[in-house]
């Protein structure tokens, strides 16, 4: 029985283990500063800053938090719906590695204030020449697997994933040219509204592939696997894949409204947020209605209520996203809280919140069982974590309105009503409520770390054996 | 030449979602739905002589 080959778990596990690392780094990053924002007498040095410590946190928490989840993911599931073991499974190795060194580097370098300054890209050149190449691996592996699958089809899961990791390294390699004029200085290879153009058709792709069609891809695995029912609507996911494809790298320029980029880009990239808007919906119903007829479930299992949770917060913030790339809305939401306020509904309700989810399923199998440690403590992680997202972005829905409405207020004479310090302090107990939400948000994140301990302690490292494909049991 | 890639993207999208909601497609995709299903990786069944039999 021994003989027979097994999946590749080992990448799998040390990717899910540094998901719930990371996510718990990341996360206290992001504490310390809403902190830093309710006490400014936090901000004690050079290297400890809002504004050097908030990239360490986005990036922590997007690419070392979400891209673990990712790598984690996206190699059980390739692996398992293909049934065959991971191609190149050194380079599979490598990727990890590579990987954990690139998140190294960025906590070392963000804080020293080395950094190329573009938003979610402000890892200097060499870093990103060092991510370049564990990307190229990455998709080296994940589709050598696929070419050699067992089966005839390949599972939308993999679509998705697939899209991910190709788009992600065309606008990683894109956004990311520079001059280097020193080991830890380079300069953009585009300038002016070229470069914020490339930059915003960066970040929201980022948005839309790493932060979505990947994500999308577990939801696509994992939601029909712990409903134990197939997705509601296959043909609706291919046609949700192919939409997705066809809209997201139009939308970019609704982050530069009423910049010096032309108006007409504006609108182009407003419309096509808009029409984004069906796809995501179409994702969401897919995903939410593959419970039908098995809702007794969400009662019980906490997993699938992490899940579903996050698929109504994915609706929520792609509601929230075409509306505020409308003009005249941005015109108000945009430079205010409700921009954070929305990235969060996003990151820890559909983002977080699917990873949790998908990694509570993951941790146990990769032990050879079939359960984490506790299910009370998913349950309480649950409702932590569920707590803290509403807290989070409801006070920065209020802040974010309430800031953007004193700005724009004028006197009968054209002054303005406010000075901009009048906002901050109006601001102030909302940041205190960010803070509040996102301490629960991580105290989630530290009852899930126990759980998790106490699930793997004792257990002997567990890899499954490739089986050919059989009748499905459902 | 940039309004007749537009049209053509148009084109090509919506012969997808005819191509998806067609009756031919629907058989290969009710195989795929199933494709999560086809193995068991629940590792540690109550009932392991029966796991995982080749198939």
């Amino acid at each position: 029985m021994q003989s027979q080959a097994t999946y590749n778990y080992k990448v799998v596990r040390q990717f899910a283990i540094m998901t719930v690392v990371w996510g718990i780094v990341g996360m206290l990053v992001g504490v310390i500063v809403a902190a830093q924002l309710v006490w400014p007498e936090l901000n004690f040095a050079e290297w400890f800053h809002f504004g050097r410590l908030r990239p360490l946190h986005t990036n922590a928490v997007i690419f070392a938090f979400g891209g673990c989840a990712l790598f984690a993911t996206s190699y059980y599931v390739v692996q398992r719906t293909n049934h065959v073991p991971l191609f190149a499974p050194k380079l599979a190795s490598f990727t990890f590695w590579g990987w954990q060194l690139v998140i190294v580097l960025a906590a070392i370098t963000l804080p020293l204030g080395i950094t190329s300054s573009k938003e979610y890209a402000e890892l200097e050149w060499p870093i990103d020449i060092l991510i370049a190449v564990v990307w190229v691996s990455y998709a080296i592996v994940f589709f050598g697997t696929i070419a050699k699958r067992k089966t005839s089809h390949i599972y939308v899961a993999n679509w998705f994933y697939g899209a991910f990791i190709l788009a992600v390294a065309l606008l990683h390699i894109v956004n990311s040219a520079a001059i280097p004029v020193s080991l830890t200085k380079s300069y953009s290879a585009y300038a002016g509204v070229q470069d914020a153009m490339i930059q915003w058709w960066y970040g929201h792709n980022a948005v839309g592939f790493f932060l979505t069609a990947g994500f999308l891809g577990m939801m696509y695995y994992f939601v029909p696997k712990q409903a134990d029912r197939p997705v509601y609507s296959y043909r609706l996911s291919v046609v949700h894949f192919w939409a997705l494809i066809f809209t997201y790298m139009w939308a970019g320029s609704h982050h530069l409204h009423y910049t010096a980029l032309p108006d007409w880009t504006q609108s182009v990239g407003m419309v096509f947020s808009l029409i984004l808007l069906a796809p995501s919906w179409g994702g969401m119903i897919n995903g939410i209605m593959t419970l039908s007829g098995a809702w007794h479930k969400l009662r019980t299992d906490p997993i699938l209520k992490f899940l579903i949770t996050s698929l109504s917060f994915y609706g929520m913030s792609t509601f929230e996203g075409p509306m505020m790339s409308v003009k005249t809305v941005n015109a108000l939401s945009h430079y205010t809280d409700w921009t954070v306020g929305h990235v969060h509904s996003g990151a820890l309700g559909w983002v977080a919140m699917v990873s949790i989810g998908a990694m509570y399923y993951l941790l146990p199998r990769m032990y050879g069982k079939t359960e984490m440690y506790s299910t009370k403590l998913i349950t309480t992680h649950f409702w932590i974590a569920t707590i803290g997202v509403v807290l989070y972005i409801a006070s920065m829905w209020i802040a974010g309105v309430m800031q953007g409405l004193m700005w724009r207020a004028t006197n009968p004479d054209g002054t303005l009503t406010y000075s901009f310090v009048e906002s901050v302090k109006a601001s102030y107990p909302f940041w205190s409520i960010r803070l509040l939400g996102g301490v629960l948000f991580l105290s989630g994140m530290l009852i899930m770390f126990y759980n998790m301990v106490k699930t793997i302690a004792g257990q002997k490292a567990y890899s499954a054996p490739v089986v050919a494909p059989q009748a499905a049991h459902a | 030449m940039r309004s007749i890639l537009t049209v053509a993207g148009l084109v090509c999208f919506l012969g997808i979602c005819f191509w998806a909601y067609s009756k031919s497609a629907k058989e290969g995709f009710d195989e795929a739905a199933q494709l999560p299903f086809t193995d068991d990786d629940l590792p540690a069944r109550k009932d392991p002589g029966q796991q995982r039999k080749e198939g």
